[in-house]
Order: structure tokens, then sequence, then C-alpha cells
């Protein structure tokens, strides 16, 4: 049975931007899928305004789809490359009682939240770039109104100009709607830019969780400084200064841990690192 | 591999009129297109004639029997009881067509839903239906349909509905499959998140995508039922009171030696009928496909070949400073599209001298991908090199032949892929992928084997042996990338070109592969092209930077004065985008601007 997420514990408040950062096999992904009813729970609780939410049925699940909304990652893969824009921002709301005709009403709006052209609606999305696509997604995602956006890792799939502006976007669209986001990334840089709290995973594990600001420059944890350091900055004198840092860490760390097997590598216990 | 180029927005919709549209450029298809308005032609002058004159078939002139092709009143003569030929062909159409017709309706009624409800579910009841699916496909189906004639007779319903259900399993096979291709998909969790309803998600998502393969699979199933029926006739086994092609074919074949020709009308129907299925079915699935590439409409091609790049200069040569080790000069490469060519790389010129660390930045677009594979030789056949040099140890590889330069560049240059795992095949060890390309230049099993481990050792990993023997799904990601660093450096370059080597890693797997590759370059004298996207990268492990945007070159620079000082705005703009990191968002405090409720907790 592999332990995916071991006994983490984390809160996002209303307005708020919550950061949840992490390597692969961290399990960010699955605390993400587990608030979105994607994931099974196995123990613990995921309490939503006061209820439990983790093992309501699909059925009672429903309710919360105009509450809790989903970013994900790939804007290629999350938008049906089948329909036009207009019905893809239809949906959530035919699905959850409104009528036809005002859902085409709000598209309008929904679009121009999301900063795209007002004639994006008929368009397939499949003649869009992958930043537009993500504003498709993001706009999808407000449909509904919700209170919380799980967000997972919603501008790592783009190119760095692009990445800054869906940034910015999301930090508009939570100034002037007040939703809070479980904004989940591998990158500490973007992290460091939304995030109000910031909580670092480590193989399934949460290591240290306080605010951005104290977890990203004064960290606590050993596993966050390490992080810190191995993103490169970009600019080479610093670069190299902080490469040194890390190399002096790292043997620092080699001499003060006795035993050689002491491999901050792979969670999967059949893989060689 | 190849960089998502930034789509043009057209306002052409993929619907099923441009399929059509699609469909009727295919010139095969009209055929078949043409061939099925006869057949469907016919079908209607049958259903006409059954009720106008329901007796005309099968009234025979025994006047006027075995009469040629031609004479008055029968177009096609008279068979052995006086009646007319081509009235009974026409007529036959109507029976063959609602067999075909009712076996495909049940094979989809029973295949469509169970290949849905099994794909998505999955788990007890994609087993339990995978079984039974399984269970009628082993059975074969002509003596079971045999079978059930002799004991529940020829009634074409009974038939065609076995038949049906004995061809269910292959739909409902395809049907699944495409479902459990679909339920993975990101857009499913969304429309889950959504609060879609599984019917919804089912008919509106996933139908979607098994609609084109299912058009396919029905012609073909079509085809066979046509086929099973007439053979079925041809044997005797059908409906004896229904006018069959089946069953004129038997009649004309007990009467060949009478008359040969009655044998071939039906049969002429029938090849027309099953060519008309299987030409549409071929060409909706070309259709269908064209959507997901661009169509390559007819090529100006220019002057100038792939491998014949003929230079303005004639014999001059453009001089070259000697320290260069690597330049491309003026570098045009395009490929074909629906209006004309495309430029993806347009006059790039760079240098890489010895010993240096040459950053090739650009977004997705850029090109900066293109030209790295215009150097190593690996464009793919479709790409045209339009003009420029790429000068390797003072010769121009655009010039020289084909497997010249194949020599070349094999010999200097090594790569690094993006993304290590999908470069390692994963039916073959990690050894027998590293010693492959050293017995292939005449190193022994054992010397290629030893030296291999050596370099993984090199690598900086601890047990090169257990590495070898493992395969690559058993290895992460970072591992792999520096099975694949070893594989390239044990050839023992001078260039190596690695493209984006990071990007798919964890980021402090990158300080590990970034100080590795530093510490090769020192070691073999290599002088390094890394292709990327991330500043960072060029920061900490480059010494020159050249920086891409839309095909051209707009700056190159020594790394220290382009972080410092850069030049051209796009330059600017790249480095504006970095996150800063000073900025730091603040802790939340209670909202000013926006009214908030009671706290909400998610623990």
């Amino acid at each position: 049975m592999l332990i995916a997420v071991d006994h983490v514990s984390l809160d996002v408040r209303a307005h708020e931007t919550v950061g949840l950062v992490g390597e692969s096999g961290s399990g960010k992904t699955t605390v993400g899928r587990a608030v979105l009813g994607l994931a099974p729970v196995a123990s613990g609780a995921i309490v939503y305004d006061g209820s439990p939410i983790h093992h309501l049925s699909r059925a009672r699940r429903r309710p919360l789809a105009s509450r809790i909304q989903v970013v994900f990652q790939d804007p290629f893969s999350s938008l049906n490359p089948a329909m036009c824009v207009e019905d893809i921002l239809v949906e959530p709301l035919l699905a959850n009682g409104v009528s036809a005709t005002e859902g085409r009403a709000r598209v309008g709006r929904l679009l121009d939240q999301a900063g795209l052209p007002a004639n994006s609606g008929r368009r397939h999305v499949r003649e869009f770039s992958g930043g537009q696509r993500q504003r498709v997604a993001i706009a999808r995602a407000l449909a509904l109104e919700p209170e919380l956006i799980v967000c997972d890792e919603p501008v790592s799939a783009l190119d760095l100009s692009t990445q800054d502006r869906i940034l910015q976007l999301f930090i508009e669209i939570q100034q002037s709607t007040g939703v809070a986001y479980l904004f989940i990334s591998h990158d500490l840089a973007v992290i460091r830019q939304i995030s109000h709290r910031v909580a670092v995973m480590k193989q399934g594990r949460l290591v240290e969780f306080g605010s951005c600001e104290q977890v990203t420059l004064r960290p606590a944890d050993a596993f966050t400084e390490e992080l810190l350091l191995a993103s490169p900055v970009a600019d080479p004198l610093r670069q190299r200064d902080r490469r040194r840092r890390r190399l002096e860490r790292s043997q620092g760390s080699i001499l003060s841990h006795a035993s050689a097997s002491m491999n901050p590598g792979s969670p999967n216990p059949e893989e060689i690192k | 591999m190849s960089e998502s180029v930034e789509l043009a927005t057209t306002n052409e919709e993929w619907d099923s009129s441009s399929t059509l549209r699609s469909l009727l450029r295919n010139p095969l298809a009209c055929v078949g297109l043409a061939l099925m308005l006869l057949v469907l032609g016919a079908l209607v002058a049958a259903i006409v004639i059954g009720w106008v004159s329901p007796h005309a078939a099968i009234t025979g002139d025994l006047r006027n029997t075995r009469a040629p092709v031609g004479t008055a009143g029968h177009l096609l003569g008279t068979d052995l009881a006086g009646r007319d030929v081509l009235l009974r062909v026409i007529v036959a159409t109507r029976a063959t067509m609602f067999s075909a017709l009712l076996a495909l309706v049940v094979a989809i009624g029973l295949g469509v839903p169970a290949g849905l409800v099994a794909g998505y579910y999955g788990r007890w009841i994609d087993l339990a239906l995978d079984w039974i699916a399984s269970l009628v496909m082993s059975l074969p189906a002509l003596v079971l349909l045999m079978a059930i004639i002799t004991s529940l007779g020829t009634s074409m319903w009974i038939t065609m509905t076995s038949l049906g259900a004995m061809m269910a399993p292959s739909v409902f096979r395809l049907v699944r499959s495409q479902v459990i291709a679909v339920r993975r998909e990101l857009y499913i969790d969304a429309a889950i998140v959504s609060g879609l309803h599984d019917a919804r998600i089912l008919t509106r998502h996933v139908l979607r995508v098994v609609r084109g393969p299912l058009i396919l699979m029905v012609s073909l199933l079509a085809a066979a039922a046509v086929m099973v029926q007439t053979g079925l006739d041809f044997i005797g086994l059908g409906d004896p009171s229904t006018i069959t092609w089946g069953g004129m074919l038997n009649e004309g074949f007990a009467g060949m030696s009478a008359d040969p020709y009655l044998f071939a009308w039906p049969g002429l129907a029938m090849s027309i009928t099953i060519a008309a299925f299987l030409l549409v079915a071929n060409g909706t699935r070309d259709a269908l496909q064209a959507h997901e590439r661009p169509e390559t409409g007819r090529r100006q091609r220019s002057e100038a070949h792939t491998l014949e790049v003929v230079s303005g200069a004639g014999g001059a040569e453009p001089s070259v400073p000697p320290e260069a080790l690597l330049a491309v000069r003026n570098l045009t490469v395009a490929y074909p599209s629906a209006t004309g060519l495309n430029d993806v790389v347009r006059g790039a010129t760079l240098e890489l001298t010895r010993g240096s660390t040459l950053g090739l930045v650009g977004e997705s677009g850029s090109g900066k991908t293109q030209t790295a594979f215009a150097v190593l030789d690996l464009l793919p056949p479709n790409a045209e090199v339009l003009s420029g040099e790429i000068w390797l140890d003072g010769v121009d590889l655009l010039r020289l032949g084909r497997k010249q330069r194949e020599r070349r560049v094999r010999e200097a240059i090594a790569y690094v892929p993006q993304e290590p795992m999908s470069n390692l095949d994963p039916a073959f060890t990690i050894g027998y992928q590293l010693t492959e390309p050293l017995r292939h230049r005449g190193a022994s099993r054992r010397a290629a084997r030893e030296r291999s481990a050596e370099l993984l050792r090199h690598m900086g990993i601890d047990s090169p042996e257990r590495v070898m023997k493992a395969y690559p799904h058993q290895i992460s990601g970072g591992m792999a990338q520096r099975v694949l660093i070893a594989g390239a450096v044990s050839l023992e370059p001078r260039i190596l070109i690695a493209d984006e080597p990071t990007t798919a890693l964890d980021v402090t797997v990158q300080c590990d592969i970034l100080d590795l590759l530093r510490r090769l370059q020192d070691e073999f004298d290599m002088s390094v092209l890394l292709v990327t996207h991330n500043l960072g990268v060029v920061a900490d492990l480059c010494s020159d930077v050249s920086v891409m945007r839309a095909g051209r070159v707009v700056e190159s620079a020594p790394v220290l004065d382009f972080f410092a000082r850069p030049r051209h705005e796009y330059s600017r703009k790249l480095l504006e985008s970095v996150p800063d990191e000073n900025q730091i968002r603040p802790a939340y405090r209670d909202a000013d601007e926006i009214d908030s409720p009671a706290e909400r907790g998610l623990r």
C-alpha cells in the first residue's frame, strides 16, 4: 500500500492563498485531489465550512461544485478539444441548474474576467495557445462563483512571460472576487509571489507551514532551505554564491550524518536514485 | 520533441460539415460515396417497386427464359424461370440492406452501452462484461449461425439478430478502450468537479471521442454483415421467400452450365455495395484524422533544396573565426503548411567557441529547438533548410552530402534530450542501451560493459551494475538523465547539445545534473550548447547567452553582460518576467475591500 499523503494537516482561510510546494512524489497533488473529492481519504478528515466532506458520495458532493472548483496544470488536456469555449464555460452552469440562456449571457462576463477576447466563445479550444487555454480553464473555474479554487500547478506548463501574466490574473481575480486558493506548485518562485501562507511537503509529509515571508526567507526546516537554495536565480554572480553555499551545506550535512545511506531521494523504495 | 507552436487563430470549426468537406476532397472516398448513392438509389427503387408492383420480380415469363443481355424490356436478360434479372437485383437490395441494418443495430445497441459502462466504471462490472464479450468472441460465428438456423428456422430476423449479437463484442472492445483512454483525461475530472452527472459526462464528453472510430467500425461491420448474409443465402440457408443476392448467386451457380452470366450480376451488385462501405469507411477515417494534422497544401518549392543549398557567393567562402568550434550563420528552416512554407527559424546566427557553454534561450515557438536539431542533423524529413551555413571545424555541414554530414555530426556532437524517460527504450535494460553504441563502434561486449559502468560511476551513480541490470521504468527521472548523459559522453564528443535537460526534473535533482554537466565539461573538454527557457539555469551554467524570438537571434552576449545590461527589448522583457525574490506576498489580513462572511476553515 503506497501512502501518498501521511498525516498532513493544514487549513485555508477565506480569501487567502495557501501555497503547497514540494517536489514530485511529495503528495501535494494528492492533497489537492482529495480536497476535490477525486482521491480517496484513508484516514483523517477534510472539513469545509464546518462540515466534513471527505466521505461524501458523488451525489452528496454535487452541491459543493458551486463552492470548490479547480484549475489543472495541463491546459491541453483539461479542456475537451472537441468543444468550443462557450460550451465549456456553460457546462458547469447547466449542471447546476442555471438555464441555457442565462448561462450564455454569463459567458461574456467570464471571458472578460479571464482576459479573453469577447468573440472567443464560438472558437474551438484547439485554436488557442497554452496561456489562452489556461485562461479558459480559469474562466470555467469562476463560472459557479466558488469560494475556494484548488490550483494544481496551473502555470507550470507555460512560458515565462505567460506565466507572469497568468499569475497576475490569479491575483487580480482574488482581489476582485475574494476567492481563496489552494495553490499547488513545485516552483518556489511562483509560490512566493502568490501565497499568503506556504506549506512545504516532502515524501507525503508536511515539513513546514507558516507565513510566506517566514518560510521563504527564514525557513525552519532543512528541506525547505535545500529547496530554496536549489532553485537557480537569474543572476550569475549571486547564483555562484548560492551554489557555493549549497555545496557547503550538503558537505556539512554529510559530515553530521553518520549513516552514509541517508538519501533524501526516492519515495519509491524500488527506485534507485 | 518539437516546440508547441502558437496556433493560428482561424475561424475554422471542427464539426461534421468540415469532415464532410475533407471527405469530398479524397478521390477514393468520392468514388465510395458515388457507389453508396447508387446502392441507396437501388434501395429506394426496391421499396417503391415493392409497393407498386410487388409481384413483378417473381413473375416469370416461361416463354422468354435465358434471354441474353440487352433484350428489349430486359436490360440484363432473364433467368432460368424467365424473370427479369435487373429487377431482381434491384429488389434484392432491400433484403440485403435491411438485414445488414438489423445486424448493425443489434451490434451497436449491445456493444456501445456495454463499452461505455465497462470503460467508465471499471472494476467488477468491467470484469463481468469483458468476460462475456470474450466468451462470445470465442464462439465460431458462422458455425453457430448455421446451428441457429437449422434449429430456429431461416427467418432473417433471427439470423441477423444473432449475427449482431456476435459482432457486438468488437464494438464493445472498441468503445471500452476509447473510454478508458478518455477517462484519465483532466477534462473528465473537471467535469466531475463541476458537478456533472455521470450520464451527462458519458454522452457529452466520452461519446464524442468514440464517434470517429465507431463510424469506421460500423462501415466495416455493415460490409461483414452483407457478406455473411449473402454467404448463408448462397449455401441455401437463407429465407427462400425473399429475393436476395445470395439466393440469386445460388441459382446462378446451379444453372452455370446453362447460362454462365446469371452468376455475374448479383455478384457485381454485392461487390459494389461492399466497396461503397469500405471506401466510405476509409475516407471517413482519413477525414477525421486529417483534423489532427495541419493540411499540407501545395508547397511552393523554393530553389534551395535541403541537401543542395546554393550560396550566392559561389566559391568564395565567408571567413570564420578560428576559435569558433561551431558557427551557425543565417540559418532558415521552414515547414510546409496549408499556405505555403512556414518559417520556424529565420536567419539565425550564433557561435559556440571552444570550451564555452552557450545558453540558447527562448520561449516556445522561438525556434531554439529547431536550430539545435538543424545542427544535429535531426530535422524531420519534411523540414526544409532554405538558407544558411552550419560551420563545424571549418566545414559547412549544409554543403556536404548526406552521409558525410552524418558522419561528421556523429563524430563530434552528442545530444541530451528533454524527456529522459521517453528517450529510453522500455523493452531493454539500461546496460544494453548503453553498451550498444559502443559495441557498434567495435568494442567487445566486456569492454563496452566495463566502460559503461565506469561512466555511470563517473556520473555519480554508486551502484552502476545494479542500474545496468534495471529497466527504464525502475529508475527515477534524475537517474535516467544521468544515464542519457553517460551515453552522450561515452562517445567523447567535442560538443554537447542539451535540449532543456532539466525541465522535466525536480529542482534539487536539477542542481545535481547541472553540477554534473559542469564537471564533465571540464573533464572532457566539451563545449556545450544548452537550449533552455529557464534564465536561472543560464545564470548557473552558461558563459554566453543567445536569445531567440520568432526564429531570429535577437541578442548574443557573454553571460555577465547579458544579465547586467540586456540590450534588446525582448531580453529585458524576459528578465522582468522572472519572479523577483523580493516579491513576497504579505500575510493575509481580514479583507477591507471584500465583504467576508464567517471564517471558513479547511482542515
